[in-house]
């Protein structure tokens, strides 16, 4: 609504941005819910590594995913200031495990570079494409891809 | 245009999300961690456009700070926003009865978050 | 138009239970009030049927219609061949509204209809059965409102509005300019606003209201967009919304639609009412509400429980004692709270005669099929059960009732023979009893017949030929999946369902099935099942460190085993003695990935029943206690999990699984290998 109009150069997408290890991700803004402190989980049986269990958003039973083991980075060592972003995606709400949100991103749809070749196997399928601004590189990751993967290999698993 | 916002929330993770939307949207931001220091920024602080704050807070809540924003002889006719998690009417009358002027459902969103200034604000 | 539809194909089936309800009363003699019912009952759906067109079934219910009004003259007796025709009209009437309903063929109808015909003809003549004849006088039609119809074709769309603020609005801060500059983003805003409350300038007091504005809004626009404009000031201002087209036939009091319910709309045997909504002063007032707004209030209570279970936990934690004010108080609010959980489940709940009253007509057919006498008793058709539970009885009752009839009944010959009456019994009870309803199909036919069960068990490979069993464990043979194939039912119980299928359905709905069998005097089958799908009782037990719920339905007991009853049984494989019966023994925590379980030796184990492979032993560290629990899926938002049938949240806020004993067996099929040769001792 009352986003700056000063460049024309396509639709503008927002995002909201956050660190997992040493990389900076962006997530559209539209499918982030809320953004809330750590909070132990009750493991579920059977799950792959990076599912890290299950909370109690309000009533609600939230299975908690760990972005940076889900990009084939390692366990996150979760404590009170690492952060979970409700995702809602793929008609799915889950929580995203990160180390810490740092900001809201307004770009146009130039501003996206699609994914370099080099990028890793594990990350690239969730991948979007890169937002690179002047002295930030941040990797804008699909929720739907990243949320709807949960349920497809976590049944091969 | 640019306005001056009060926001009065105990959640620091909250505090920062509305900070940044309302910056990213080119308006000024006063924060505070509670109502007590909400009444202490209201003190300090020079004319605002909107307040927008939370309800449940320790020290003092939302609807205490509503009443001292309504009793305040500069401030008493900011429009103030209220942060509630329940879209329920019951909530909503409470907070209209304390003296807010309007609300915003968590979870949070930055476009209705400003369409809510802009319809309480010129 | 289809929402108005939906209505009107529950309002039939409302009418059709009420319709079959009065026509078996009318079997053991008809009263005026029993006639007048499905008089009404007829009339309602042949009335509303016709603003659908649907053609063949208002044809046939005229036809019905026109012999139940003879019958309330009294110019026909009930009795006999009538009372068995109307019968056999009521099915026929149901089955045109099913075909109605989903599109199918209307039934054939001819006999009946020409049977109806005939009944009436000595005293109607020769009616003329036209679908659009609704006899003028006694026919009330509905008056059917539909919000947001397009109006008739006019070049002007859109609202009027009055909008005249209190004193409370500017109080908070509210800035009418900004509401009437939202409203102009919406559409074509014209404003004049109404000054003639303000007063003389000496009169004015700063803090009051004033102004009004009138204003048109053209365009189109849902009535929510303009409403929402208005949000933040409901309850601070006069706001009068009414659409632009409609303003001279509505009055804004009358915006809000009515469907009056057909039964009061259309009261026969009187001559067209004045007002279409007359208050039926007798009947009990019900509304319709949408079930999501139930289930939202259902979890809001659950949630409610959940927040006070919370906060008696931390105060226990803060030593405040229980005798204190804030102990009191708490006691107090779980009291109430408790109160408030049964009454929001009780409006979830129906009586279950929904599902019985489809059983006689079942009864009639299958009798007629298999040319045995019937007489089926209904009991307690009153008890109230959750709706979810009622939907998913009809099945599982459908199928013990063919069973009841086909294989335990007896030939009229074979009963005379065996010294019964010809007619057999067929006895269908609810009832509630400990907090749980216990359905009851019972027969007084031939029993299971044990000898032939055993044979046939054997044949299948269920077990093997030299097992001893107690007759209890012969019985409940007959619910071991693969124990009936299509092959050898017959024709009537059959369509491929085995009594296993019957029992999963009942204890999906976390109920179970107990079989009582008195060979040549009966058989008997009791469901237990809960009040409600949204609770559980359950055995909260640790787990490695972790927290676990058990469904007390599957419990048998709880023990603490010394070393000496575990024995190892192949690789991998332990059997617990209980009693000098050795039962596969799950190390639970391995099965679901704990570590640091303890081993069983060091813990308790739990029996459990479980479908299919009888008594199982549960290792777990220790039990914590028992209580209901909230039932929440995960599933939406993840997958399933073998052995876990849901999650819920405990106490102190976190979140517990909740076990599924059968997904666990199934889980650990692999390892303890070979249950059937368990099955003689495990079950």
């Amino acid at each position: 609504m009352h986003q700056r109009q000063d460049d024309s150069s396509g639709p503008r997408r927002q995002f909201i941005t956050f660190r997992s290890g040493a990389q900076e991700f962006g997530a559209d803004i539209m499918a982030i819910r809320e953004i809330r402190g750590w909070t132990e989980t009750t493991p579920l049986p059977h799950a792959p590594d990076y599912v890290r269990g299950v909370i109690n958003l309000r009533g609600v039973v939230l299975p908690v995913v760990d972005l940076k083991a889900r990009l084939g980075l390692g366990l996150t060592q979760a404590n009170p200031k690492h952060v979970i972003v409700v995702v809602q995606a793929a008609d799915r709400t889950i929580g995203l495990l990160v180390d810490a949100v740092s900001d809201i991103l307004t770009v146009t749809a130039g501003d996206i570079q699609p994914t370099p070749e080099l990028a890793r196997e594990a990350q690239s399928e969730f991948v979007e494409g890169i937002a690179v601004l002047s002295e930030r590189l941040v990797t804008i990751l699909g929720m739907d891809r990243l949320v709807g993967s949960l349920v497809g290999e976590a049944k091969a698993a | 245009m640019s306005k001056t916002i009060l926001t009065v929330d105990d959640s620091r993770t909250m505090r920062d999300m509305l900070r940044l939307a309302l910056s990213d949207a080119g308006h000024a931001v006063i924060q505070a961690d509670d109502g007590v220091a909400g009444v202490a920024a209201l003190a300090q602080a020079g004319p605002l456009d909107v307040i927008i704050t939370d309800i449940n807070m320790p020290r003092m809540d939302g609807f205490g700070f509503i009443g001292e924003v309504r009793r305040h002889p500069l401030h008493r006719a900011t429009p103030i926003l209220v942060l509630t998690t329940e879209n329920d009417a019951g909530k909503k009358q409470q907070a209209r009865e304390a003296g807010a002027t309007g609300w915003i459902v968590k979870p949070f969103d930055p476009a209705r978050l400003l369409a809510a200034v802009a319809r309480v604000s010129p | 138009m289809e929402a108005i539809r939906q209505t009107y194909f529950q309002e039939c089936e409302e009418l059709l239970l009420a319709m079959e309800e009065g026509l078996l009363a009318l079997e053991n003699g008809a009263d005026g009030e029993t006639i007048n019912a499905v008089f009404r009952a007829v009339h309602s759906i042949k009335g509303s049927g016709g603003a659908f067109g649907f053609e063949a079934l208002v044809r046939f219910a005229h036809g019905f219609e026109t012999v139940m009004d003879q019958l309330r003259a009294g110019q026909l007796e009930a009795g006999g061949d009538v009372t068995a025709l109307l019968l056999r009209a009521g099915d026929l009437l149901a089955d045109h509204v099913a075909a109605a309903r989903d599109g199918g063929a209307a039934p054939e109808d001819g006999e009946v209809s020409a049977a109806l015909a005939a009944l009436a003809g000595a005293e109607g003549g020769d009616e003329d059965f036209a679908p659009a004849d609704f006899e003028g006088l006694d026919f009330v039609p509905l008056q059917i409102v539909v919000e947001d119809a397009p109006p008739a074709p006019t070049p002007m769309q859109g609202w009027r509005i009055r909008f005249a603020p209190h004193a409370a609005l500017y109080a908070n801060a509210s800035e009418p300019a900004l509401l009437l500059r939202a409203l102009r983003g919406l559409g074509d805003l014209t404003v004049a606003a109404d000054v003639s409350t303000l007063p003389a300038l000496e009169a004015l007091s700063p803090q009051a209201a004033y102004f009004a504005w009138d204003m048109t809004l053209a365009g189109d626009i849902p009535r929510a967009a303009v409403e929402e404009v208005f949000d933040f000031v409901t309850g601070q201002c006069d706001l009068d919304i009414a659409p632009l087209t409609f303003l001279l036939v509505a009055p804004p009091e009358a915006d809000a639609p009515q469907i009056v319910p057909l039964a009061q709309v259309a009261p026969p045997a009187e001559k067209a009412p004045e007002k279409p909504d007359r208050k039926d002063g007798e009947s009990r007032q019900t509304i319709r509400v949408d079930l999501d707004k139930v289930d939202r209030l259902v979890n809001l209570v659950g949630e409610l429980v959940i927040t006070q279970a919370m906060l008696s936990q931390r105060v226990a934690e803060c030593k405040i004692p229980r005798a204190s004010s804030v102990g009191n108080g708490l006691a107090e609010l779980e009291h109430l709270l408790r109160e408030l959980q049964d009454s929001v489940m009780a409006i979830r709940t129906q009586p279950v005669k929904s599902v019985f009253q489809r059983m006689p007509r079942l009864v009639r057919e299958l009798a007629a099929q298999t040319a045995k006498k019937v007489h089926l008793v209904l009991e307690g058709e009153a008890t109230e059960v959750d709706k979810t539970v009622i939907e998913r009885l009809g099945e599982p009752l459908t199928h013990m009732i063919r069973n009841a009839v086909d294989h335990g009944l007896e030939s009229p010959e074979e009963r005379r023979a065996a010294g019964k009456s010809e007619e057999g019994t067929v006895t269908l009870s609810a009832e509630h009893r400990g907090g749980r309803i216990v359905i009851e199909v019972a027969d007084d036919g031939r029993g299971i017949d044990r000898a032939r069960v055993r044979q046939k068990a054997v044949e299948r490979g269920l077990i093997p030929a030299g097992a001893t069993l107690s007759d209890e464990e012969t019985d409940n043979l007959i619910f071991m999946p693969g124990f009936s194939t299509a092959k050898e039912v017959s024709n009537i119980s059959g369509r491929g369902v085995g009594m296993d299928v019957v029992r999963r359905n009942i204890v999906d709905l976390g109920g179970r099935i107990v079989i009582g069998n008195s060979p040549s005097q009966g058989s008997r089958f009791s469901l237990t099942l809960p009040l409600t799908l949204a609770v559980l009782d359950g055995m909260v037990v640790a787990i490695g460190g972790q927290t676990f719920v058990l469904p007390l339905t599957h419990i048998v007991e709880s023990l603490k085993p010394r070393a000496a009853d575990i024995q190892a049984f192949g690789r991998g494989r332990n059997l617990l003695n209980v009693r000098g019966a050795y039962v596969p023994l799950v190390m639970t925590g391995e099965i679901l990935n704990v570590p640091d379980a303890r081993p069983p030796s060091d813990g308790v184990v739990i029996l459990v029943e479980s479908q299919g492979t009888g008594r199982l032993a549960l290792a777990v560290d220790a039990i914590l206690g028992q209580r209901q629990v909230v039932i929440k899926s995960f599933e939406d938002n993840y997958r399933h999990i073998g052995g876990i049938a849901a999650a819920t949240i405990l106490g102190d806020g976190r979140v517990a699984l909740i076990l599924d004993v059968d997904g666990i067996v199934a889980r650990c099929r692999d390892r303890i290998a070979d249950l059937n040769d368990l099955q003689p001792t495990g079950t």
